[in-house]
């Protein structure tokens, strides 16, 4: 239960300190008072005042980065620079297709990942692992959207090349940490007694290894919402990723921030999961 | 085997890296001069790679491309680990408040998707510059982020110093908390430094061909092999002139050989 609350805590005071640093950075962009159309010519003295006096940023430091949290708490991101929407409706557009995109494409990589390395740490064939770690390795050195052409090349799915981009990783840490279970004297012991490999295979590696995986677990899913910037802009797929890129060309930072503060709660709730996972079970076998 | 494997990587990479270095004298033409008359040219004796579709020398840019990534990579793995060994040294040497500022920071950087706040912080800064300063911009971004993860490493190695008998002893003999800390503490995490170091380098490279290919690393017509990547949308490109592969190429072998030739992990631990 402390561990939990530490943990909320730190969830919070990251969502805090994260948002008053984008507050600084929207604070500080060059032009970020001035609005494009002030350029308009047909615009008045007086309506210009007014759209300068709309911009402006409040005069006291404090008073700017506490109105700029307080609308943060009650889910006012505030509007788009670039089409005066506002964030959140912006957000709750875009967020289903990167959610069902990331979310497939993570369960891809990690009944793929996680099914090679149990196939090859049972089989034990060394040219297997190579050709194994080969592959991921390739993988693992292209950048995330050239495996985004791929799948625009080939017409499959985003989930696929999120799956693609996470799988490398999965497949190696799984691979190399069954590996050196599979070495450990309690499972050749229990071969030797002669217990059936799928009896060895599920209580004794990969049961032990389930607290490892619920911290990858964790890790991987703020690297299945990285990918999907480079993906999505590659696809043309209209999801966060998308936005995230077509606000940092446009210099939209009000949407930029919201959405890395949406991002970071995702990844820090799926770490926090993941770290109860991890200590429940050894609490369990304590 | 690994020793073979190891050898035939660095060799790879010494001769990328040379021709990159020699690009000046290689490169058939300057990387932005226009053949207007022979667009999308295929490949032939005068243009070994073809022409991109503004007619520019495609081997030249690649050669120049990757001697932009070659100096971009490893400049911000350096800045990132530099700013480690301070940030992480000081950490784990000082202990207390700073060390709980220090990590409640790495922390809070590490917290937040890479990609998302590396582009966050890159929108702040100004999108239509020269290209040799957004060449400088990417480094300082790359590098301003990409610390914090060694500068954990760093701290953990410090702590583990501050504890052991040596530094003890010349802490005995009167020598001065500067002295101890940059002659005798700071070096001994050399090892640790190159791992850091050589971790990052295919990392950064990785990073420069996704933040260039959007439009956000190395401006036109500066080349880049993030950059260079960007002919590769079209698959009707791909199919007919399978040599735009060729940026692809060059970066995956750059990064697997880097991967490959520099366990630097493994030795930083030991």
């Amino acid at each position: 239960m402390r561990t939990l609350a530490g943990k909320l805590a730190g969830l919070v005071l990251t969502l805090v300190v994260g948002g008053l640093l984008g507050a600084t950075l929207v604070r500080l962009a060059p032009g970020a008072d001035v609005d494009e159309r002030e350029q308009d010519a047909r615009l008045s003295e007086a309506s210009l005042a007014a759209l300068r006096r709309e911009n402006a940023a409040p005069d006291g430091v404090v008073s700017f980065y506490a109105g700029y949290l307080g609308r943060l708490i009650a889910g006012d991101f505030g509007k788009s620079r670039g089409t005066g929407q506002p964030v959140r409706e912006i957000l709750a557009e875009r967020a289903p297709l990167t959610l069902r995109s990331a979310g497939f494409g993570y369960l891809l990589a990690w009944v793929g990942g996680l099914a090679l390395a149990l196939l090859l740490a049972g089989l034990r064939s060394s040219w297997l692992d190579v050709v194994g770690a080969g592959a991921a390795g390739l993988l693992l050195s292209l950048p995330a959207a050239c495996i985004g052409f791929v799948a625009l090349w080939t017409g499959i799915g985003l989930e696929w090349a999120v799956g693609a981009v996470l799988f490398p990783k999965i497949f190696l840490f799984s691979s190399a940490l069954l590996g050196n279970l599979y070495g450990r004297p309690h499972v050749l012991q229990a071969l030797a007694k002669g217990l059936s490999s799928a009896r060895i295979l599920v209580f004794h590696v990969l049961w032990p290894a389930v607290p490892e995986l619920a911290a990858l677990a964790g890790a991987t899913t703020g690297l299945a919402f990285g990918a999907a910037i480079p993906l999505e802009v590659v696809c043309d797929s209209p999801g966060l990723g998308q936005l995230a890129w077509q606000a940092a060309t446009a210099r939209d930072l009000p949407v930029l921030v919201a959405l890395t503060l949406l991002v970071t709660l995702v990844v820090k709730t799926s770490d926090i999961l993941a770290e109860l996972v991890r200590s429940g079970l050894r609490e369990s076998r304590a | 085997m690994k020793t073979g494997i190891r050898r035939t990587a660095l060799g790879v990479l010494a001769t990328l890296a040379l021709a990159a270095a020699g690009a000046g004298y290689l490169a058939p033409a300057p990387y932005d001069r226009q053949f207007r008359e022979e667009p999308n040219a295929p490949c032939s004796r005068r243009f070994p790679l073809g022409t991109d579709e503004l007619g520019r020398d495609r081997l030249s840019r690649l050669l120049y491309g990757a001697r932009v990534s070659l100096l971009l990579a490893p400049s911000a793995a350096l800045l990132a680990t530099v700013a480690a060994a301070l940030a992480g040294g000081a950490a784990g040497w000082l202990g207390g408040w700073t060390d709980r500022a220090l990590m409640s920071g790495a922390n809070l950087v590490l917290a937040m998707p890479w990609m998302f706040l590396l582009i966050a912080v890159r929108a702040a800064l100004p999108l239509n510059v020269d290209p040799g300063v957004s060449l400088a911009v990417t480094v300082v971004l790359l590098g301003g982020l990409g610390w914090v993860p060694a500068a954990r490493a760093l701290r953990a190695g410090m702590l583990r110093l501050v504890r052991s008998d040596f530094l003890l002893q010349a802490r005995a003999a009167g020598c001065g908390t500067a002295r101890l800390f940059f002659v005798h503490a700071l070096p001994n995490t050399k090892g640790l430094l190159a791992a850091q170091f050589w971790t990052a380098v295919p990392l950064f490279l990785l990073a420069e061909a996704n933040l260039s290919l959007l439009g956000l690393g190395v401006a036109e017509p500066m080349p880049s092999l993030g950059n260079l990547l960007r002919e590769l949308e079209s698959f009707h490109h791909v199919r007919s002139q399978p040599v735009v592969l060729a940026p692809l190429v060059v970066l995956v072998a750059l990064v697997t050989c880097c991967q490959l030739a520099f366990p630097a992990r493994e030795e930083g631990m030991r």
